[in-house]
């Protein structure tokens, strides 16, 4: 001890959660150092095809992430790495990190690929998961960060040729690898798992029969980036099946294998499979999914499979299935299961898909003796119930599916929280190491002449396979001002950003177009790209030629090239009247505001005040502690009332942070980094100031008006229940408990996540006080994900019954002369069974806060239909809200475990952190601006502002209109109206509107006269 | 297949201008011998125009190391010979109506008996099968496969290097033994012939991954992981979906 900290972070593993991870702490003012064992940051999610439930492109909305992450001044990538070494403590951390040759030097290559080209020899293409070849020298996908070749050294015979081509000079066979030490205050692991390996389940014939694949391989299939171009091709022959299955659960929940363990994520991208795979084929595909439990647990997930079930006709099959065979001369399977009637049945399928669980990474042994953590049995991380974040060293926290199977969006928010617990040790080292990124001073383009260059994509194939590019650019190089035109591979790759800035130059361009996707993903990009050249980033407009030309017009690649010309044009003659816009700044208030007392606000404050912030945290209720007061046990067997007692010590004790007992947020004014608020407490307003608010208004337990609760007090909640055996007031003997009461029904179809979890604790708390104790658990399906599986499966072990029943054959409860009875049907027997249980107790779900519509409008932040609060992206974004400085976590998002709402609070608090750590803001410079003299002061641009951005301020005696631009979102509704049309929306002038619909309407001869 | 035709064979003899005298050449009326400087000159897609012109067998004849006239053409073309024949094979014309002589010319070898002997070979063998009606259109598409895999940039960087990496040391500083880099030289060389023929058998008309494994011989898995690659190297296309069977096309090689 008694070393220095350092404001330095290891990140370790460069998928998705290690960038988030990265991208949260370099935001906030550390230094980064994110490292890889791959050539390329991304992990599986770049070789994903699309993402649930949204079906967004991976690629498309990873790939600003990639490039954000490796154009940051404050992170160094160091791919191609393992970690060897670690000496030091929390705080002050000295780590071995030894580089592998790459072969190619990285800081010479400029990722042409002319080497790739010209390589003589191929190897198996891992990226595409083997499905075809790459040449030895290689770069894993296009988009690839950093873009830097590499040589498979296994493959390559060192004939030279790359070097001889390799006009930059950068192969260097002699390249050794090499070791570097870091000094880093924390660290942080993320190194994501590693897809089950199919082989060993030999029964369902993987490895042997070529169109058994599985879902990673089935990702590259559907990719349109992929082997097969986007088509799904049975790999045996090359057809299109017309019967598709998917068997779950491969590798997942299995005994035999060990692995006791739900792989949590496998549901959903199943059925997400399906549903691309049915639109990817051109023509008529049946899908049938094989499943023990379909496990949509997670925010909207229930709603997404029943439009696959209804709107695309996905097969659902209740089976684990026992073996596959195959037809040697059609190359066609057979399923061997058991259906939902007990009798064995065989179908016959065209292509078969193992939806492949996830194991712990390759080598994890290794890096956790390496570093002198612990493993769980499954060889994840080991973790505690409430600190899923904290490895069992201090310092070294953990993220993602490393930490247990999960998917995306968790591992997104749990990043941003890993982030936040490896800032909070080191938070007097912010700002110490860190660089600020100096863009060149900007050219004063205003009396040039408009010099255009237009860079047009082809997106892989998603825009070239169809459009036809190269004619494009020919046409774009005749349109008026036009002085350059290229085409991409991809516009958006590390190295396009480095040409476009070389033609800015080259040929003094002074607005540039790029014709590609949408602008939603890639804006700020390109922005940031001409920024760097040192044109105004507002001299820069996108034609989407790609979600409106190329997708849309699939089959008619001759319209298609002809809409992409036009779509082309019209943007050019936009450009040709950009103006350059200034990004307003504001300064912030490093203080935050979190609403709710419950155990994610309490986590989210107390994470503020650690990293020195301030910190007013706002609860209804007269204490502390919300839900969590009613829980007394967890699965994992720690005492979350014990944990509760020290989170409220912890808050009420910290100087930093200001409670508010029974009082409410009534008003909020300002904008990200200046607000204003007022809150009730005690009788009186009180003014506070601050920079970000935190939702974490949490849910409550559904009043069930089902199964006679409420007339019969034999008919119980989970939550009473609980508070009996807490009490030591529970002596049933035979107990039955009906889930998904409230949840999965036309009400609300969406499930409420954790009642499974909480019927198996519960059973097995009854199952602890009374072995002999009957308890039947009537269910639609177990929903116990992750780690979670091992009680279902101990609770199955110690008795309890687990039954399913359907919609259509629901257990009744009813009352006979006093009698409670239970009639429910079962399945396999095929017959009502009649009991009479002593209690009843049901699976409540877990709804909305009723307080939630009122804090949304207050805050102007949108909710779900089921009325929880909606998050600005469900993959990437899961806890920042689309209103800049406003966050959200816990079951304010929706419902969950506490581990789930610790890790969504550390995650908001993170995520403010980015915030409160700068000084100013900068903010977007697509403004309103008011042309005073015009104004007449009419006030109808203040009434229809939604956002509160336009106040009136008086001027030489009258009253005229102001825009407050940090509010101001840029949606133009104030100029639309103004009666006197004194109010300019910047970029989308007037003007250049009309200059774009002129263009999109005249043939060419027209603009350019 | 009749064994003996009437008719001598066609046999072209490209000969080194320094391996023999003049007397020596008392060669059989059906061989003609085109002169080149050296034999190292022979460059692999020559040998098969010329089995694409018609000859019924082609030879080889230069100098016998250490004695040539350019320091080691003859290793150069003792190399190339290695790869033709193995393309010979793939094509259907055989490996067997190719022959290297290489005679030292101090010894002074009678070339006139070696032509005979060769010539006779070939006779046994029948005419080149690039005339026979029935045979002719695919075996013509296979020797049109194997020049333009004689051509590809591929083959001809590991013929050119094959001598410098396993005779000396690769760019790692290691030798490539010889069984090794002849398998992987199997293995282009196969790989190539494959893919343009692939390449030329849907030039005029798209084809199903079914039809081309059937045409080439190979299982259509084998031909669908070819398309993967030719896709990535810009050689063939998607052309449309017939039912549930999609048809490519070759596109123009650049």
């Amino acid at each position: 001890m008694g070393e220095s900290k350092v404001g330095a972070v290891l990140v370790v593993g460069g998928g998705v959660a290690g960038i988030q991870a990265a991208l949260d702490l370099a935001d906030s003012g550390f230094k980064v150092y994110l490292a890889d064992q791959s050539p390329s940051i991304g992990g599986v999610m770049a070789q994903l095809d699309k993402t649930f439930p949204t079906n967004d492109c991976s690629m498309c909305i990873l790939a600003p992430k990639l490039v954000a992450a490796g154009r940051h001044p404050n992170i160094t990538l160091i791919t191609n790495s393992e970690v060897v070494g670690l000496n030091g403590e929390a705080g002050n951390f000295e780590v071995k990190i030894r580089k592998r040759s790459r072969y190619i030097n990285e800081d010479k290559c400029n990722g042409c690929g002319l080497c790739a080209q010209k390589c003589p020899v191929e190897a198996i293409d891992t990226y595409n998961k083997g499905l075809t070849d790459r040449s030895a020298v290689y770069v894993e996908f296009p988009q690839a960060v950093p873009l830097r070749f590499k040589i498979d050294r296994e493959k390559c015979i060192g004939c030279r040729t790359c070097q001889e081509v390799c006009k930059a000079n950068a192969v260097e066979y002699y390249q050794k690898d090499s070791e570097v030490i870091l000094n880093v205050g924390s660290i942080i692991l993320a190194p994501g798992f590693e897809p089950f390996d199919a082989r060993l389940k030999s029964e369902y014939g993987y490895g042997r029969y070529q169109n058994v694949v599985t879902s990673i391989e089935f990702e590259r299939i559907l990719s349109a980036s992929g082997p097969y171009g986007g088509i799904v091709l049975r790999p045996s022959d090359g057809e299109i099946p017309r019967k598709i299955a998917f068997v779950q659960c491969v590798g997942s929940r299995d005994a035999q294998l060990g692995n006791n363990y739900c792989s949590a994520a496998c549901c959903m991208y199943s059925i997400k499979e399906a549903i691309i795979a049915k639109e990817h084929v051109p023509t008529k595909l049946e899908c049938t999914i094989f499943y023990m439990d379909i496990r949509a647990y997670g925010k909207e997930f229930d709603a997404y499979y029943k439009r696959a079930k209804e709107e695309y006709g996905i097969q659902f099959v209740r089976s684990r299935v026992a073996s596959i065979t195959e037809d040697q001369s059609t190359g066609n399977l057979f399923v061997h299961y058991v259906g939902e009637d007990e009798t064995p049945r065989i179908e016959e399928f065209d292509m078969i898909i193992l939806s492949t669980g996830m194991q712990p990474p390759k080598d994890v042994e290794k890096l956790a003796k390496v570093l002198g953590i612990k493993l769980n049995k499954y060889r994840f991380c080991e973790t505690g119930a409430f600190t899923p974040l904290e490895t069992s060293k201090p310092g070294i926290y953990v993220c993602g599916a490393f930490s247990s199977p999960k998917d995306i969006p968790e591992s997104v928010a749990q990043a941003s929280a890993a982030a936040s617990k490896a800032m909070a040790i080191i938070a007097p080292e912010r700002g110490k190491l860190v660089t600020v990124k100096e863009a060149p001073p900007e050219i004063d383009v205003g009396q040039e002449e408009p010099r255009i260059g237009v860079f047009i994509c082809h997106c892989g194939i998603n825009i070239g396979g169809i459009v036809r590019v190269p004619e494009v650019v020919e046409y774009a190089k005749k349109l008026p001002n036009v002085v350059y035109a290229e085409d991409n591979l991809y516009t958006c790759s590390d190295d396009t950003q480095k040409r476009i800035r070389e033609k800015i130059k080259e040929h003094n361009l002074n607005r540039v177009v790029v014709a590609s996707c949408t602008p939603r993903t890639h804006e700020p990009l390109f922005r940031e790209t001409v920024r760097e050249a040192g044109l105004n980033p507002y001299l820069f407009e996108m034609a989407n030629i790609r979600d409106q030309c190329s997708w849309v017009h699939m089959h008619e690649p001759e319209e298609a090239t002809e809409k992409a010309k036009d779509l082309v044009r019209s943007v050019v003659a936009k450009a040709r009247l950009l103006k350059p816009l200034k990004n307003p700044t504001v300064k912030v208030t490093p203080v935050g505001l979190v609403i709710g007392g419950g155990v994610s606000g309490m986590t989210a404050a107390l994470e503020l005040a650690n990293q020195g912030f301030e910190v007013h945290l706002v609860e209804r209720e007269k204490e502390l502690g919300g839900h969590l007061k009613k829980i007394y046990y967890v699965l994992e067997g720690e005492d979350p009332q014990e944990y509760l007692r020290r989170l409220v010590k912890a808050v009420m004790e910290h100087e930093r942070i200001h409670v508010y007992l029974g009082a409410s947020v009534v008003e909020v004014n300002g904008f990200v980094g200046n607000f204003k608020s007022k809150i009730l407490h005690n009788g009186e307003e009180k003014q506070v100031e601050h920079g970000i608010v935190i939702v974490a208004t949490g849910a409550t337990e559904y009043k069930p008006k089902e199964y006679l609760y409420g007339e019969d007090t034999r008919v119980l909640t989970q939550h009473e229940l609980e508070e009996k055996l807490a009490e030591g007031k529970f002596n049933a003997k035979k107990v039955v408990m009906i889930q998904c009461v409230g949840a999965r029904n036309e009400e609300r179809p969406n499930c409420a996540r954790i009642c499974c979890g909480q019927a198996i604790k519960n059973a097995l708390k009854i199952k602890e006080l009374n072995p002999d104790a009957d308890v039947y658990v009537l269910y639609k399906d177990v929903r116990s994900y992750g780690f979670k599986e091992e009680y279902y499966r101990e609770a199955a072990a110690k008795g309890v019954l687990f039954i399913s029943y359907s919609d259509e054959k629901k257990p009744k409860v009813t009352n006979e002369s006093g009698k409670l009875k239970l009639a429910f049907w079962e399945p396999v027997l095929k017959q009502e069974i009649q009991m009479e249980p002593d209690i009843v107790v049901l699976s409540a779900a877990t709804i909305p806060n009723p307080d939630n519509k009122r804090i949304a409008e207050m805050l102007k932040v949108p909710l779900t239909k089921d009325g929880f609060f909606l998050e600005a992206h469900m993959k990437l974004r899961p806890v920042d809200f689309q209103t800049d400085g406003v966050f959200l976590c816990g079951m304010a998002h929706s419902p969950k475990f506490i581990e789930e709402s610790i890790s969504q609070a550390c995650a908001a608090a993170a995520r403010a952190a980015t915030i409160l750590s700068k000084k100013e803001l900068e903010m977007e410079g697509i403004v309103a601006n008011v042309d005073e003299d015009l104004c007449s002061g009419c006030r109808i641009c203040e009434y229809l502002c939604p956002y509160g951005a336009i106040e009136m301020k008086e001027k030489d005696g009258k009253l005229v209109a102001h825009v407050i631009e940090a509010l101001c979102k840029g949606c133009g509704v104030c100029g639309t109206a103004c009666p006197t049309k004194a109010i300019i929306l910047g970029h989308f002038t007037t003007e250049e509107i009309l200059a774009q619909v002129r263009a999109v309407l005249k043939e060419m001869e027209a603009i350019a006269a | 297949m009749e064994s003996n035709p009437s008719t001598p064979p066609k046999i072209v003899c490209f000969m080194c201008n320094w391996a023999f005298c003049e007397e020596e050449l008392h060669v059989p009326y059906n061989v003609n011998i085109v002169r080149v400087m050296c034999i190292g000159r022979m460059d692999p897609t020559l040998v098969l125009e010329t089995f694409a012109n018609g000859a019924d067998g082609v030879m080889l004849a230069g100098c016998k190391p250490p004695d040539c006239h350019f320091i080691d053409g003859n290793l150069h073309a003792e190399r190339a010979v290695k790869m033709l024949k193995k393309l010979l094979a793939l094509t259907g014309l055989g490996a067997n109506r190719l022959e290297l002589l290489l005679t030292s010319p101090i010894e002074s070898k009678d070339f006139g008996s070696y032509a005979k002997v060769f010539s006779e070979e070939i006779w046994k063998l029948g005419e080149s099968p690039l005339k026979k009606d029935e045979l002719a259109s695919m075996i013509r598409v296979n020797v049109d496969a194997a020049k333009n895999a004689a051509s590809a940039f591929r083959l001809r960087v590991l013929l050119g290097r094959e001598e410098e990496l396993t005779e000396f040391l690769n760019a790692y500083g290691e030798k490539i033994p010889e069984e090794e880099f002849d398998a992987l030289l199997d293995e282009v060389v196969k790989a190539e012939f494959i893919r343009y023929k692939i390449h030329h058998l849907t030039r005029a008309n798209p084809r199903s991954v079914k039809e081309l494994a059937e045409a080439v011989g190979i299982k259509p898995s084998a031909v669908l992981r070819h398309i993967t690659n030719m896709r990535r190297k810009g050689m063939i296309a998607l052309e449309r979906v017939e039912g549930n069977t999609p048809l490519y096309r070759a596109l123009e090689v650049r």
